[in-house]
């Protein structure tokens, strides 16, 4: 027999750390302010921030529930890229500088902790069954955008991966759409990067179930971002990186965004 | 002219060889895994123009295939909704050719995000504007994918015709101006080598026209229908065999997630239009239950490159 599933109340949710260590303590303070049950990180510690091995104790020490994204997976095996599929040449080239310094830096014990990580969560929140995943319940690397993701195919989703609520990740833009009584799926967000508009802060997801209802916030965190970026800066990461993180606006890995998120932002 | 531009892969047999005899027994099957793509040969075979690379020959004149209407168009919509359905492509010939493409692409967009491939030759600007209009009312994506083989006229028009260069990045300035971010396509036609001089090239081109933040997508060339005939087809050997399939991620071929609703039933995928092989069954319902056979040459350019027919490519990998 299975054991029962944790039940919660409210929960903080959110993924797409990327080495944000600032961020992550931020998102953390502002969340345990509000009284969770429960803190998850739906993956994606590394890419793109600096010293990636900040951040796992921040994870461990405020006994977050992680799961494992298509990073950390590239990160835990040792892979050659960061399985997020890009083929634009120059996305490609920022994609596999990124990877491959993190991958350099990240400690063997950070990786094994990696590896033991689950792919995917369930919980119940009030009377709602939730699965959080990284990218899609079928796939760690599938991107669900606003724009190109379709209710039924979200309700089909659900169905077939029994649950009422799917939480995802993955693409760094938050949103969320409702169906049916009870159906639900909510992007919680990426603290490692703004949202690509225009603001320096980065997202996270505040839940909360009572009987069927579910409430969603999607709360933007302020951090010092000015000082993320002299850290950056001093690990010698890209300028376009640092740019993203004192304007607000994606200056690399554009090709995987549809044309609508892409026509939101800057470049 | 078509014959001055350079080609890829081996000069093979010829055009007649091009569709190859059948693998028969050999020929791996793919089942679907889950409709991901819904493909509407929207305008059948039926363009405006004719194109010397063109992989299922679509011509003004070429009427093999016929016009979807937007109660055909329809009806696949309503049964792709229990299908789960992700994201519905439009295709020809040239869909705008197709009166009822507004509708279609209205009725599409209250379901999910559409895509449409064109050549943007016939896009003046009340309809992009309609199109503009469309998209801003959906909260879906729009993309227009648009076909253009050269950087300068001369290149393009040796392939597409005199005159569509210039029509072409008009339409794209236009549709630029209104807010899209067209995909523009084209096929490889240079070595890898000079990849990145090509999109230099193509940036600078459309920048020009008002496009600044470009998105451009390569495609490798189809050795079918017209370009078998310019390029000289795919040679025996390039056939995909029940051994090539072993602990091959069969997620990365279109046929794994995609189906193509047709005037004459629905096939596999477009690139095997011309194949009855590719014809899966009178209705979609039919079609999804029946797995495709790799019977085909062109398949050999699927497996080898993935689904490049997608706007973005596909994601396969094992999460152990």
């Amino acid at each position: 027999m299975s054991e029962p599933l944790p039940t919660y109340g409210r929960v903080a949710a959110f993924g797409g750390v990327y080495s944000n260590h600032l961020a992550l303590s931020a998102a953390i303070e502002d969340a345990s302010a509000r009284d969770v049950d429960a803190i998850l990180c739906l993956g994606d510690l590394g890419a793109f921030g600096p010293n990636p091995d900040k951040v796992f104790p921040i994870l461990r020490g405020h006994g977050v529930r992680v799961l494992r994204g298509n990073y950390d997976d590239s990160v835990a095996r040792g892979l050659d890229d960061c399985q997020c599929g890009y083929t634009d040449p120059r996305d490609n080239h920022y994609a596999r500088l990124s990877y491959r310094y993190t991958l350099a830096r990240t400690a063997p014990e950070n990786r094994a902790w990696l590896a033991s990580l689950p792919g995917a969560l369930r919980f119940r929140l009030g009377d709602l069954g939730v699965l959080a995943c990284h990218g899609s319940p079928r796939r760690t690397n599938e991107f669900l955008w606003e724009s190109t993701t379709p209710t039924h195919f979200l309700a089909k989703l659900a169905g077939d991966h029994d649950a009422d609520v799917i939480l995802g990740t993955h693409t760094g833009i938050p949103w969320e759409r409702r169906w049916g009584d009870c159906g639900a799926y909510v992007n919680v967000g990426a603290l490692g990067r703004p949202a690509n508009d225009g603001r320096t802060e980065v997202w996270y997801a505040l839940l909360e179930g009572s009987g069927t209802e579910l409430s969603v916030e999607l709360v933007p965190v302020a951090y010092d971002h000015a000082a993320l970026a002299r850290e950056m800066r001093e690990e010698d990461l890209p300028e376009e990186f640092v740019e993203t993180i004192l304007t607000g606006w994606w200056t690399t890995c554009l090709e995987i965004l549809p044309g609508k998120e892409r026509a939101r932002g800057r470049f | 002219m078509a014959g001055a531009l350079p080609t890829l892969g081996p000069s093979g047999p010829g055009p007649d060889a091009a569709r190859g005899s059948p693998a028969g027994a050999e020929a791996p099957e793919v089942a679907l895994l889950a409709l991901d793509q819904l493909w509407f040969q929207v305008a059948g075979t039926v363009c405006n123009l004719r194109c010397g690379h063109c992989f299922i020959s679509c011509a003004p004149d070429n009427h093999s295939f016929w016009f979807l209407t937007r109660s055909q168009v329809r009806a696949a919509l309503d049964e792709s909704r229990t299908l789960g359905v992700k994201e519905y492509y439009f295709t020809g010939g040239e869909p705008f050719m197709n009166r009822e493409m507004l509708g279609i692409l209205e009725d599409t967009l209250e379901l999910g995000p559409a895509t449409v491939l064109t050549n943007a030759t016939l896009l003046p600007s009340r309809t992009v504007d309609a199109l503009a209009g469309l998209a801003s009312r959906s909260p879906y994506s729009l993309e227009l994918r648009v076909s253009i083989d050269g950087v300068t006229a001369e290149s393009n028009d040796a392939l597409r015709g005199h005159g569509s260069f210039d029509r072409a990045l008009g339409a794209v300035g236009r549709l630029a101006a209104s807010g899209f971010l067209p995909i523009v396509t084209t096929m490889q036609t240079w070595a890898d080598a000079d990849t990145d001089r090509v999109l230099d090239a193509f940036r600078a081109r459309l920048s020009a026209v008002g496009y600044e933040r470009s998105r451009l997508k390569i495609l490798p060339p189809l050795r079918i229908g017209a370009e078998a005939r310019r390029s000289g087809g795919y040679a025996p050997s390039e056939r995909v065999t029940g051994e090539m399939m072993v602990d091959y991620p069969v997620d990365l071929l279109l046929c794994s997630s995609a189906r193509l609703v047709t005037s004459r039933g629905v096939w596999v995928c477009p690139i095997l239009l011309d194949y009855e092989s590719g014809r899966l069954g009178d209705t979609l319902s039919a079609a999804v239950e029946r797995p495709a056979r790799l019977t085909e040459q062109a398949c050999h350019t699927c497996w080898l490159h993935g689904a490049v027919c997608s706007n973005v490519p596909s994601l396969s990998r094992d999460f152990s």
